[in-house]
């Protein structure tokens, strides 16, 4: 389209998504190196004096799996496991309530509208921690539920919010002329949408997304304040125990950080992918 | 040659359209026959792309009625949505969906709203695409396409709704010049069919070809209608005299 751009919607909250076209040295490849050669160099690191690999006890306790869980999994690390469960359901939750919020905030109907809007608002005024804790205890008042599914609640509820600033800002930057386009074949406001506008809305705003599903993967490690064993409250019980707080955080955070890069090529290489329909633009 | 149209398909009676204080359109009245060309000119600013959009009620008008196959479309009890599948309407800007192929540009419409078959509705499309020369191209995206090509699948989307009608705002504006007479070659063509048109264009070779009427609008009002012979030739309005010396 002669008077379209492609739009990049940049709310970053998560690591910075690489350029797909980016070759070389660049921020991902030196930091992804950097935090793999710390990882390999502490695993034989040797202390001076007692002679012990402290770091690579660290690794092997954060790397435990849980033998009681069902196959595939009585093979992975257990913390890890969690955290990427938590994610990944949380992340499940948070597209459909996203992508609902995002609706009603354009919404023309006053009470939708108000609606999502006092939700964001609300949401986004109130910090994670605190949302965590509020619906932990909140939830636990009504119903017994497991720490896990509390977890996930709590996550979904609060990204749900943003990923519905992020939807809203996909589909404004949709150009008007295609919904005019569409409405003028006959198609109503809900088809228009659902087979025009959200398309390619959901392309536009698939980096946004993707940063936030590696800010919400960096998040689950506020859960570690509930019983929730996950990487970080793995870390933290290793750390209680050994007193090792400094090499214990440093592997910890290596970790995360080799996730969230790896996480971060991922959708970068997907947003390569999506863009089919844009390339050999004359 | 300018009969009056006894049984309109679209009859615009005195429509006013204002934004904020400004008056885009002020009391303006038009007939369209079944099967006539009319074709809209006038400077930019003039009213004449609202007047187009307000027939398929993508503007909504301020006073006035539009009636369209006895079907007034500002009336909450008639379907919009109904209405507009009888009105194909081409825009400046193509405004294809560039996330589906050319093919499925032209048969979204028609399965998810006609309720065709794919097998029909894929072969009505690939028949107007051979129309408007553009066949080879089914499986591409509308970005490796030139603005003309875009344009021609356009009209070609519109079309495959099978619309009694069909409105162009200014379909060449947006063109390179040499690209302006491959989407006027299927214009013409679908005016020689008999195509109901409403058209509004800075092509006066082109108007004066097709049009049945030729309709000159400047701040909001219909000044004269005419047909081209007749409008070209002895243009009684002054502003339209000044417009005509301008462009021509």
């Amino acid at each position: 389209m002669s008077n379209q751009h492609p739009v990049r919607i940049e709310v970053t909250d998560g690591a910075s998504i690489p350029d797909p076209r980016e070759r070389g040295l660049n921020a991902w490849s030196l930091a992804f190196g950097a935090a793999v050669i710390a990882m390999v160099y502490l695993w034989f690191h040797q202390e001076a004096e007692s002679g012990e690999y402290t770091y690579r006890n660290i690794m092997a306790f954060l790397f435990e799996p849980d033998r009681s869980r069902m196959f595939p999994f009585n093979f992975m690390p257990d913390a890890l496991l969690v955290t990427f469960q938590i994610t990944f359901f949380s992340f499940l939750c948070t597209i459909p309530l996203g992508i609902l919020t995002g609706l009603g905030r354009l919404s023309r109907n006053r009470c939708l509208n108000l609606l999502t809007s006092t939700y964001v608002e609300v949401i986004r005024g109130v910090p994670l921690l605190v949302q965590l804790f509020y619906i932990y205890y909140a939830l636990g008042k009504i119903i017994q539920v497991p720490p896990l599914v509390s977890a996930v609640v709590a996550i979904s509820i609060c990204y749900g919010a943003y990923m519905g600033e992020v939807v809203r800002a996909g589909i404004l930057a949709v150009s008007p002329g295609q919904t005019e386009a569409a409405r003028s074949l006959g198609f109503n406001g809900a088809q228009t949408m659902w087979h025009v506008v959200l398309p390619q809305a959901l392309r536009t705003i698939l980096p946004p997304v993707g940063n936030e599903f590696i800010a919400m993967l960096k998040d689950t490690s506020l859960v570690s304040i509930m019983a929730v064993t996950d990487l970080f409250r793995r870390a933290r019980e290793y750390a209680a125990e050994s007193f090792d707080y400094f090499e214990t955080y440093t592997v910890v955070a290596l970790l995360y950080l080799i996730i969230t890069l790896l996480l971060s090529k991922a959708v970068s290489l997907m947003e390569g992918k999506l863009n089919y329909y844009e390339r050999n633009r004359k | 040659m300018s009969e009056i149209a006894n049984d309109p398909v679209i009859a615009i009676r005195q429509v006013s359209k204002l934004y904020g204080t400004l008056a885009a359109l002020k009391s303006v009245s038009l007939d369209v026959a079944a099967g006539e060309r009319v074709v809209i000119i006038g400077p930019s600013g003039s009213g004449k792309s609202t007047l187009l959009r307000s027939i398929n009620r993508l503007e909504t008008i301020s006073a006035g009625s539009i009636v369209v196959e006895g079907l007034d479309i500002n009336d909450p009890r008639n379907d919009i949505n109904t209405i507009r599948q009888d009105l194909g309407m081409v825009f400046q800007s193509f405004n294809l969906f560039p996330h589906k192929t050319v093919l499925q540009n032209l048969t979204l419409a028609p399965l998810k709203l006609r309720g065709v078959s794919r097998k029909e509705a894929e072969e009505r499309a690939k028949a107007l695409l051979l129309k408007v020369g553009l066949l080879d191209k089914a499986a591409t995206y509308p970005a490796t396409l030139s603005g003309g090509q875009q344009q021609r699948v356009a009209i070609a989307r519109a079309l495959a709704m099978q619309p009694k009608i069909m409105l162009f705002d200014e379909p060449t504006s947006a063109l390179d010049p040499e690209m302006i007479g491959e989407v006027l070659d299927v214009m013409v063509t679908l005016a020689r069919e008999g195509m109901t048109m409403v058209v509004v264009t800075h092509e006066m070779g082109f108007a004066r070809e097709v049009a049945d009427r030729i309709v000159f609008m400047d701040h909001g009002e219909i000044l004269e209608i005419a047909p081209p012979a007749e409008l070209f030739g002895n243009p009684r309005h002054p502003r339209l005299r000044q417009f005509l010396k301008q462009i021509l």
